[in-house]
């Protein structure tokens, strides 16, 4: 009975063979999943390239200002559009309610995509793609992408960052 | 002091006494009031989530999910296991509560705590969500109600273990002492470690908060906090699993297959999950792929290891105390002829697959480095959880508590046909529920939003039907499972005020 004191000797019980056998199973399942990330690190295409360095808000407000009025085209929806050059840094500022600048990138091209935010955490989600990351203030978040599919891109904000939250939707196109 | 009150259990022959079987009472009726509270509030937040019906506006909706986070997560579940703690202790130990003034502090503090931070929320004073995330900031006296509940909370693991030395001391029981309460003691431990990481986390916020002290950096609060957040449902794996053994024995007198390794397992998850917490970090910037990978891979697989035991031991030894009884033709005879017409069985079964094949499996594939970048904050986490902490750990105390109705709180269960129904209407539906949430959140729908649409934003996103069909099946199934958890309320309140009087 599990609700009963249990008298000594219960730790010499040998293992029953079923009891066994199921031990072994999910031993080595734990044991092949625990192998299959760090592997899928080394040899998957679809890793968090872990590259960061810490940055106050203002100093990356600034480097996103440089970056948009090099390389901005246009406006939509009253936010700058910008064309940056393969093989260049890119920024994504995340602030209470609003990505800005909307990136136009060149499909095959691989960039350096700088995330942070401004003020408190934002939820970088990439629809329809499903691909969730982490803005957080203090921190450049630095991915290493390569569009693949042409498309136009929305980029939600998936961590709630208080009123507006829900209105902070911003815009990735690839051509 | 030895002339503490007790009387003995006529069905079990335990002793009981009345200031362990008080504070139980107390605990386990004021988690009920929480648990009303969260599911209150679950009402405006599944009919705003489900888009076609968009019920409540959104700073309503926001304040709802923080008030829902803490009334459930918090409040109801740590409250009921303030009494198991007592039960596994004091009752199965046959001894009196060690420092019974102590166990009314815990109480108290616990009282206050949830009442101030629930009292901040309904005020528009905390609109920051269960994580509170800084630099979001809330009033400081949200903060100071959850450190006084978690000083609470720490004072009834003290309590628990204080009782346990007292009963060697006096030696009220022979040999080691029983499985639950082994279980109950290795949650302790757990609640302990994680309340104290909590407490490094919530001190120095609430301190920021009152203007003393700069801010904590933002990504060490999200490291802290959940080392605190994730850790602290391990109390909660604990105190379900050793309620699963609880219910084995209490609806079909099961004996664990092998005592050795049910403890061995139980002592792999204070080992190794207090740690495995960085999966809520996995695609945040601060730590390297190395760190995450390493703590995420080994620290937490070996927790997982240790549910997949239990996965073995505990329908095991219902099986076994099945055939016991006779029924031992064919594979599934026993199967078939058990009884699950008794709420606390079928309870035990739908807890063990909600948890095992619905949250288990999702949160061990949304814990791998990678996958988490198409999981991360989408339904599917809110999906996850309340497979494990809902149809898990909730419904396995529900389970319990028609056995601890008669025995604690001695009176007869009324309308026993309406709560041989409660487990499949509340277990099933939530199930359902939490696979719908899974679904929409495979197509990338976000968690804690107001509108997955955008409508108020310069972009407007469209998810498609398959979505709103994913939505409105969690909708109607978050009804259905709603209405279960009423029924429990009500049934468990009704018991207490008008349920026949059991004497003895």
């Amino acid at each position: 009975m599990s609700i009963q004191a249990i008298k000594p000797g219960w730790w010499q019980k040998p293992l029953d063979g079923q009891e066994k056998i199921w031990l072994s199973i999910a031993f080595v399942w734990c044991l092949a999943i625990t192998i299959i990330m760090p592997w899928w690190h080394v040899v998957g295409d679809h890793n968090m390239s872990g590259e960061y360095h810490k940055i106050t808000g203002g100093d990356f407000s600034m480097l996103t200002d440089q970056f948009i009025e090099k390389y901005q085209v246009g406006m939509d929806e009253g936010i700058p559009v910008v064309v940056p050059p393969a093989n260049s840094d890119i920024f994504l500022r995340g602030a209470q309610w609003e990505w800005d600048p909307v990136l136009k990138l060149k499909a095959g091209s691989t960039y350096r995509l700088h995330l942070s935010s401004i003020d408190v955490n934002h939820g970088v989600s990439i629809q329809p793609v499903n691909m969730n990351f982490q803005a957080v203030p203090g921190y450049d978040s630095i991915l290493t992408i390569t569009p693949t599919t042409k498309g136009e891109y929305r980029i939600i904000c998936n961590e709630f960052c208080g009123a507006g939250h829900h209105a902070m939707i911003g815009k990735l196109i690839v051509e | 002091m030895s002339a503490q009150k007790f009387r003995t259990c006529p069905a079990t022959g335990l002793k009981i006494y009345s200031s362990a079987e008080t504070l139980i009472q107390i605990n386990a009726v004021t988690a009920i009031v929480f648990l009303l509270v969260g599911g209150l509030t679950a009402i405006g937040l599944l009919l705003t989530r489900w888009q076609a019906v968009h019920l409540l506006d959104d700073v309503l909706f926001y304040r709802a999910l923080t008030l829902h986070g803490i009334a459930m997560l918090v409040a109801w579940i740590v409250f009921f296991e303030m009494a198991i703690l007592y039960f596994a202790s004091a009752v199965l130990l046959n001894c009196r509560l060690a420092t019974p003034f102590i166990g009314w502090l815990q109480y108290i503090l616990m009282l206050v705590g949830a009442g101030l931070t629930a009292v901040m929320i309904i005020l528009g004073q905390a609109d920051v969500m269960f994580t509170s995330y800084v630099p979001l900031q809330a009033a400081h006296w949200y903060y100071l109600g959850i450190i006084l509940f978690a000083v609470g909370a720490i004072l009834g693991c003290c309590v628990f273990f204080g009782t346990i030395g007292l009963a060697k001391h006096e030696k009220t029981y022979e040999g080691s002492m029983p499985l639950v309460t082994y279980g109950a003691m290795c949650a302790a431990i757990i609640a302990i470690l994680t309340l104290a990481t909590g407490a490094l986390t919530f001190i120095p916020t609430w301190l920021w908060a009152a203007g003393l002290i700069p801010m904590m950096d933002a990504e060490l609060y999200r490291l802290m906090f959940w080392g605190f957040g994730h850790s602290t449902q391990q109390i909660n794996v604990c105190a379900m699993v050793a309620c699963w053994y609880l219910l084995g024995t209490l609806t079909v007198g099961a004996v664990p297959v092998n005592e050795k390794v049910s403890r061995a397992a139980f002592a792999l998850y204070v080992l190794f999950i207090l740690i495995a917490s960085e999966h809520h970090v996995l695609v945040d910037p601060g730590l390297s792929a190395a760190h995450k990978t390493w703590n995420t891979g080994y620290f937490m697989h070996l927790a997982v290891l240790a549910s997949m035991i239990h996965a073995y031991s505990c329908p095991a030894a219902t099986e076994v105390a099945l055939r016991k009884k006779g029924y031992t033709k064919g594979l599934f005879e026993w199967l078939k002829k058990a009884p699950w017409g008794d709420p606390g069985f079928s309870s035990l079964w739908i807890s063990m697959f909600g948890f095992g094949w619905i949250g288990g499996i999702t949160g061990v594939i949304y814990g791998t480095e990678q996958l988490n970048i198409i999981v991360h904050n989408t339904l599917r986490i809110p999906g996850h959880f309340h497979a494990t902490v809902v149809v898990g750990t909730t419904l396995a105390f529900m389970g319990i508590t028609w056995y601890v109705l008669p025995l604690i709180f001695r009176r007869e269960v009324i309308f026993p046909g309406l709560a041989r129904i409660q487990p499949y209407l509340f277990g099933v539906s939530m199930c359902v529920f939490s696979v719908a949430m899974i679904m929409a959140g495979v197509s990338g729908v976000s968690r804690r939003s107001w509108d997955m649409n955008g409508m108020d934003g310069p972009f407007q996103v469209d998810f498609g039907p398959m979505t709103d069909l994913f939505l409105a099946i969690m909708g109607v199934a978050g009804i259905l499972a709603i209405l279960g958890g009423a029924l429990y309320v009500l049934l468990a309140v009704g018991t207490l005020l008008i349920g026949k009087k059991i004497e003895g």
